[in-house]
């Protein structure tokens, strides 16, 4: 008996404009997503009315630890800096640090799922194992090591906030790989002549899309967390680079009396994961498998 | 001398299992002639999907031969296969999970045209799918829509057109018409007849409604548990059924009519679990006619008249003569 | 003049969706005496399910609204009732069993043990060893071994877990049986067996019956009287004798043609032409209309009226106010 006789309710639409819609409708996600829009224009536009060197790295004692005013919006730091432009251009670093970060380790973790899971058998075994034991030691952890020992460089502190995020690529495009091949259109494709690479190209990649785009985004926002630790651990870009948590880091000391040079920059990490979490959220609820009927 | 498109001898399929060994397909034997269907019919569990699968070395089988057009496939190399899925071609069941939901009709149609190289241009291989959505009834306004947006009849048509889009000698239809309502059931029926005619395909057309086969098919093989126990031109199967699981299966049909109805044969018990599977006659447990020969080794198919086999110890004692047991 | 088990007035149920209101059920009229059984006939989204669920009130709400009509069930008008005593008719009363076993039985726990959970839920002075020895009868009266009482869903194949299922349902002996596509999952020898269950326990207890379908056969094996339904109405009803060898309305013989007949093998089916009516439109007319050989421009205008031939057969078409109208005929 056919439950899928009926034809689907509605306009026609594809599915990348459902999901769209679907967004849309969710305002948590919508908030989360205007704010990151915001800060990435923000973080693009810095240098066009910023000047780097006076403005931020700058040191002028005279004016330091001064609560916010109208000359400095979020008042300066122990340095005389001004946070509100330094804020400004760590969302550079932060955001830098975030998507690079992401776009190596995404394609390299999927890629190496999809093999895993494609291929099964030995293959799927010795990548799998590897990940494992990454997967066992904590983020940070992980991170402070791997910085550790090769050195604060914006690249090395790139890849070492990156490699923890891995498995978790790893696992869900083979977990995504491993329910698709068994879908009867894969066997539909091999039943027409594709090869091995044409299946997994056209048909597997591009259905492992959805669950690999919500983990990336929720990725960005623990990466972010992980260099804001780094640097607030010391072990971040090197001064005087206006860094989030080395800005966090460098408040510390001046807490009780003067908490906006702590402040600002928390809430600057704060409000960035959380816009990345809602938007995380807000995509795996409208991918969802609602979606398939 | 028939023109027998395809020939299967002793093909075989097992399964390993941590239970034992699964014998999903367990020596089937049959051939069948250019622009003729053969219907394949069976319970779940009988190996019918497994042997069409097997056919086209979707799964590999574990022995047997498989001649296509004289030529033994079992033995040829992947893409030596690849280059013969051009002329063998299969429309699944499930018109929803056997479509790739991303794809657009219009995608899914020219996929197997773009793999194989058939055609190159582009403005050539839209006016080709818009020739198949045509051939298949589907309207060409929709070439740019989802599968999701469609219902289980069209989706079926898209199967379809995909699987003509390489022009096909033999298409083996698995199930294509259980999943969908009953009037548009008619309506694909309808649509495939016409297509053999017109293109001069030959079908395997496999499923477990013996009306539909009855409808569609030239000749019928009957499988119980990994084996063929029955096979007889349609007309002939129905009217003069031998085995005993052959007449139950018949008589199991509820007919739309009113008018009294003979006896129905109801069977014992449930079918046996395909694993570890004894050897004896796969049908005896649940048979109302066993005899002591019936678990000594499994009775081979024997031709009881022309064209029409029968796999039953029963039958092998007197072979040209009709038992009235029965 | 027998009484009724259940008898529905002018039932209009409605999802209310996303992307629409789909109007499920649109003005059906069915009812049901005592001890007898019925079919309802019918394609995908016709809404025989829908009105099944609504006689236990067990559309979820949202999505669902039962927007006017009234369901009485034994005299009780289970509109008006709470939640409260609707749940102390289910399984007492009326009992649903659907079509797929497994995701109807709990896989945590034994079989026995869920058929005693329902003689106890409606029974609460009953004693835990006599619930347990009542789950044992029911399961012979079904067919399975008694010794099965502790054996779990998933050591039964999907016939026996079927079975299972209607001991459940009749555990409690319920006046009305509601059963929706239950053998569709089923091979057909072991379709045969449930089908020839279900006529010795009715036989036997002496429940009603609705036997919710697609199948024509089906009916014909174990249905006293037909609904047909289409677009949420009942289009024709009838005992067997008259949808079956005196088919009126168009969308019947139409179903009757789609099938192959088996006594004929080589003619061409004649199938419906078109699509199921989109459950979100509510046109002016006639539902079937669009796919109907014998339209006329009226009926694309105004709603049928019902005409009645006997005092079991009528049907909703306005081709029968013509006196000397007449179906093609079958093949």
């Amino acid at each position: 008996m056919s439950t899928n006789s009926k034809p689907q309710v509605g306009k026609k639409r594809s599915r990348a404009a459902e999901t769209w819609r679907r967004l849309k409708k969710n305002r948590n996600a919508m908030i989360g997503l205007s704010l990151i829009i915001i800060i990435i224009v923000v973080a693009l536009a810095a240098p066009l009315f910023i000047d780097y060197e006076t403005q931020v790295i700058n040191q002028n004692i005279a004016e330091r630890l001064q609560g916010p005013s109208l000359k400095h919006l979020f008042g300066t730091d122990n340095l005389g800096r001004d946070i509100f432009f330094r804020i400004l251009y760590g969302a550079r670093i932060s955001l830098l640090i975030g998507a690079v970060s992401c776009l190596i380790c995404c394609t390299t973790g999927v890629a190496l799922g999809a093999i895993a899971g494609f291929f099964g058998g030995k293959v799927d075994d010795i990548i799998m194992r590897c990940f494992d034991i990454l997967l066992a030691i904590p983020s940070t952890l992980m991170a402070i090591i791997l910085v550790a020992a090769f050195g604060t460089s914006l690249f090395n502190i790139i890849l070492a906030v990156g490699i923890p995020t891995l498995p978790q690529y790893v696992r869900i495009a083979r977990a995504s790989v491993l329910t698709i091949k068994q879908q009867e259109y894969v066997e539909a494709a091999r039943a027409i002549g594709a090869t091995n690479f044409q299946i997994i190209r056209t048909h597997i990649l591009p259905n492992c899309l959805a669950p690999v785009l919500v983990q990336a985004t929720l990725r960005v926002a623990t990466v972010i967390a992980d260099a804001a630790a780094l640097a607030f651990l010391g072990l971040g870009i090197p001064e005087p680079t206006p860094e989030w948590g080395g800005m966090l880091s460098a408040g510390r000391a001046f807490l009780r009396d003067y908490p906006h040079t702590v402040l600002f920059p928390g809430l600057a990490i704060m409000i960035t994961i959380l816009a990345l979490n809602l938007l995380g959220d807000g995509l795996r609820d409208a991918l969802d498998p609602k979606l398939k009927k | 001398m028939a023109d027998n498109i395809l020939e299967v001898r002793g093909l075989k399929k097992y399964f390993n299992t941590p239970k034992g060994q699964l014998l999903a397909v367990d020596d089937v034997s049959f051939t069948v002639e250019r622009g003729k269907t053969l219907g394949i019919v069976g319970e779940s569990g009988c190996g019918k999907s497994t042997t069409g699968r097997a056919i086209l070395r979707l799964i590999e089988p574990t022995a047997g031969e498989v001649l296509f057009e004289g030529r033994d496939i079992t033995k040829i190399s992947t893409a030596e296969m690849r280059k013969l899925r051009k002329e063998m071609q299969i429309v699944f069941q499930d018109p929803f999970s056997s479509v790739d939901p991303r794809m657009s009709v219009g995608g899914i149609i020219a996929e197997p045209i773009i793999i194989n190289k058939i055609i190159k241009d582009k403005v050539a291989i839209e006016k080709r799918v818009a020739e198949l959505m045509d051939i298949v009834g589907l309207a060409p306004r929709l070439i740019n829509s989802y599968p999701h947006e469609l219902d289980g009849g069209r989706r079926q048509r898209i199967g379809i057109a995909r699987a003509l889009a390489l022009n096909p000698k033999f298409i083996i239809c698995d199930e294509p018409v259980s999943a969908l309502d009953v009037s548009i059931q008619a309506q694909i029926l309808n649509l495939l007849k016409n297509l053999q005619k017109d293109m001069g395909l030959t079908y395997i057309f496999i499923t477990h409604n013996l009306s539909v086969v009855n409808h569609f098919s030239d000749d019928i093989a009957v499988m119980y548990l990994g084996r063929v126990i029955e096979k007889a031109p349609a007309e002939e199967l129905f009217e003069n059924p031998i085995h005993p699981y052959t007449k139950a299966l018949l008589s199991a049909i509820p007919t739309p009519d009113i008018a009294p109805k003979k006896e129905r044969i109801i069977l014992r018990g449930e079918i046996s679990s395909p694993i570890n599977l004894p050897n004896e006659c796969r049908f005896a447990p649940r048979c109302n006619f066993t005899c002591d020969k019936c678990t000594k080794g499994i009775p081979p198919l024997v031709e009881f008249s022309p064209n029409h086999f029968v796999s039953c110890a029963l039958m092998d004692e007197q072979s040209k003569t009709k038992r009235t047991v029965f | 003049m027998s009484e009724k088990i259940v008898e529905i007035k002018d039932l209009y149920v409605d999802y209310e969706t996303d992307d629409g209101i789909v109007h499920a059920v649109n003005g059906m009229n069915l009812s049901l005496e005592k001890g007898k059984s019925l079919g309802l006939v019918g394609e995908t989204g016709a809404g025989k399910t829908t009105t099944a669920l609504s006689i236990m009130r067990l559309i979820p709400d949202p999505p669902g609204v039962i927007k006017k009509g009234s369901i009485m069930v034994d005299g009780k008008d289970i509109l008006s009732m709470s939640i409260k005593e609707i749940r102390a008719l289910r399984g007492k009363y009326v009992s649903m069993i659907f079509q797929d076993p497994m995701t109807s039985l709990n896989p945590a726990i034994t079989v026995g043990e869920q058929i005693a959970e329902v003689l106890r839920e409606h029974d609460r002075k009953m004693s835990k060893s006599e619930s347990m020895k009542r789950a044992e009868e029911m399961l012979r009266t079904v067919g399975i071994a008694e010794d099965r009482i502790h054996d779990y869903a998933h050591q039964f194949s999907g016939g026996m877990r079927q079975r299972v299922v209607i001991a459940i349902a009749l555990a409690c002996n319920p006046q009305l049986l509601i059963a929706d596509e239950p053998t569709t999952a089923l091979d057909v020898t072991i379709q045969a067996q449930i089908l020839e269950t279900m006529k010795e326990l009715r036989k036997k207890f002496g429940t009603s019956l609705i036997m919710i379908t697609h199948d024509l056969g089906i009916v014909a094996e174990i249905c006293d009287e037909v609904s047909v339904v289409y677009g949420g109405r009942v289009v024709e009803h009838g005992t067997l004798e008259d949808v079956f060898n005196n088919t009126k309305h168009p969308y019947t013989e139409g179903l009757f043609n789609s099938l192959p007949n088996i006594n004929n093998r080589t003619a061409m089916l004649r199938p419906i032409p078109g699509l199921m009516l989109d459950p979100t439109e509510d046109p002016p007319g006639c539902p079937f209309a669009p796919r109907c050989a014998y339209a006329t421009s009226e009926c694309e205008k105004s709603k049928p009226p019902l005409i009645t031939f006997s005092d079991t057969h009528y049907v909703e078409c306005h081709r029968y106010k013509e006196p000397d109208f007449k179906l093609q005929g079958r093949d």
